[in-house]
């Protein structure tokens, strides 16, 4: 009886640790909507972070588009011509980039590259008492640090997606229509019948949601950071893991949800 | 003019504050000296109310913080500067920047203004010009005296400094302390000042506080505490390792 008395003590613990975590996840998210309703914003700071997070993302996020639409025009065409319907490939690239590829890859390119360094950074913070300081100071660190750190991603991250769904359209387009020799007029046709405005909207929703995702669950672990330089560091890792796993498995539910 | 009653604050079975009792005086600098880990920065952290105790009262000029919203709270901190250990200054941030940020958090000052403030306070720390650097080209003791100049922007009645010379060389010691000394004088400060350097301490401090074990176990002028015959304050001063307090 005992190890398996032990084993469900350990699985309750885990279970309360991540109820709590949750929990604490919230309580930040409802603080960051309650300072954002609260004027002035600090539009100099959200600028700034909406430069680090989308316009220092293109290059990155410009990549990953373009080679997702080229090696799955590449693995589609192969498929598709089996039963003479290579012309589909563009259309089914369109779709998968669109509701699917764009908004995913894009957000966790951001995760890596942008929720990382906010946990990084705020947990500096936090270790190096800047975040007691701000607080000595009559500011409040929700309203400095992470208000516009959440605006810049949930408006970047989108934008981001229509531009990593641009790169992988157009990726597709050189593939199928220069190296596979699929005909062009046919191939841009089948994009145009298939997709709809509604697969892109829905694309974007996910996006912004993304965003929202990692942007709190980045400052969330940063802001919350103990122990030093190795608590920066596992915050940051933790950052990233959390953030990629709920992107992940949001988009299951969202996806259920919209389509 | 800041009152701690009956102070108690524990971390998890650990006892950092255990009933502790202290009243600083105004226009005075109060060292608090003690072991290191003794939990002197929990007390200066309680003072300011970034720390809350589990029991007891915070009282800044009659008003107790414990029981003030975050809003109220932000109204007494206005009172205060504070030196971090660290000096916690905004790395994203120049020195300018730094020492305007509460110029430009509290005050509708206009940006000239504000500029004169910062020129003016960064005279006052013997740092003219550096405006422009960056947090991370400047030496410890000058990121030491920039924290000061943006704890005393402004103009607080109460500076709070947790362990200002720790890390510093002697000279630049004598230069932190000199400068807590003269901004204590010039600006008619109330100074809480945390250190265990037995130098600095007489040479700073109006009235001197001894935290042991949770509790404020002797205070007094550094006359008084000099001529002290407790035990614990007199291992503290010699630096001996045989004594009440144990090296663990």
């Amino acid at each position: 009886m005992k190890p398996f008395s032990a084993s469900l003590d350990y699985v309750g613990r885990t279970v309360m640790h991540y109820v709590e975590e949750m929990g604490r996840i919230m309580t930040l998210f409802f603080s960051i909507l309650f300072w954002m309703m609260r004027p002035p914003l600090k539009a100099r700071n959200i600028f700034k972070q909406m430069e680090f997070v989308g316009v220092k993302s293109i290059f990155v996020v410009v990549l990953t588009g373009l080679f997702t639409g080229m090696v799955m025009t590449l693995q589609g065409y192969h498929g598709f011509r089996l039963f003479g319907a290579e012309t589909m490939v563009g259309s089914t690239v369109a779709l998968g980039m669109t509701r699917e590829l764009g908004p995913v890859l894009t957000s966790l390119m951001v995760t890596a590259r942008a929720g990382s360094a906010m946990a990084a950074e705020l947990g500096t913070m936090r270790v190096t008492e800047q975040i007691d300081a701000l607080y000595v100071m009559a500011a409040n660190p929700i309203k400095h640090l992470i208000v516009p750190r959440v605006i810049a991603s949930v408006l970047m991250v989108p934008l981001l997606t229509v531009v990593a769904n641009f790169v992988g359209i157009a990726g597709s387009y050189f593939v199928g229509v220069n190296l596979l020799n699929i005909n062009e007029g046919d191939f841009i046709n089948n994009i145009y019948k298939m997709l709809e405005l509604n697969d892109i909207y829905s694309g974007l929703v996910k996006a912004a949601f993304f965003g929202l995702v990692l942007s709190v669950v980045g400052c969330y672990k940063g802001f919350n950071t103990t122990g030093g330089a190795e608590g920066v560091g596992r915050a940051t890792t933790q950052a990233v893991v959390i953030s990629s796993i709920t992107i992940l498995v949001s988009d299951y539910f969202l996806t259920a949800i919209m389509f | 003019m800041i009152k701690l009653v009956d102070v108690h604050k524990s971390y998890g079975k650990q006892k950092v504050l255990d009933g502790l009792n202290l009243a600083i005086e105004a226009g005075k600098t109060t060292v608090i000296i003690g072991r290191s880990g003794g939990g002197k920065s929990v007390l200066l952290k309680h003072i300011i109310g970034l720390i809350k105790p589990d029991s007891g009262h915070v009282l800044i000029e009659e008003s107790d913080i414990t029981r003030l919203s975050e809003k109220d709270l932000n109204e007494v901190r206005k009172k205060f500067g504070m030196l971090f250990q660290e000096a916690a200054l905004f790395d994203s941030m120049t020195v300018g920047e730094n020492v305007a940020f509460p110029l430009r958090e509290q005050t509708k000052l206009k940006d000239q203004e504000i500029r004169q403030i910062v020129a003016d306070r960064l005279r006052a720390v013997g740092l003219s010009g550096v405006e422009e650097k960056m947090p991370s080209e400047l030496s410890g003791g000058m990121r030491k005296r920039v924290g000061l100049a943006r704890a005393i922007a402004l103009h607080p009645r109460i500076v709070l400094f947790d362990e200002p010379t720790t890390g510093l060389d002697p000279v630049m010691t004598e230069a932190i302390n000199q400068l807590i000394m003269d901004t204590q004088k010039n600006f008619n400060l109330t100074c809480v000042v945390i250190s265990h350097d037995i130098q600095s301490i007489f040479r700073i401090g109006h009235k001197i506080a001894m935290l042991y074990e949770g509790r404020i176990i002797e205070y007094g002028t550094p006359e008084e505490i000099r001529a002290s015959d407790n035990p614990v304050m007199r291992q503290f001063l010699s630096g001996s390792v045989d004594g009440p307090i144990k090296v663990t």
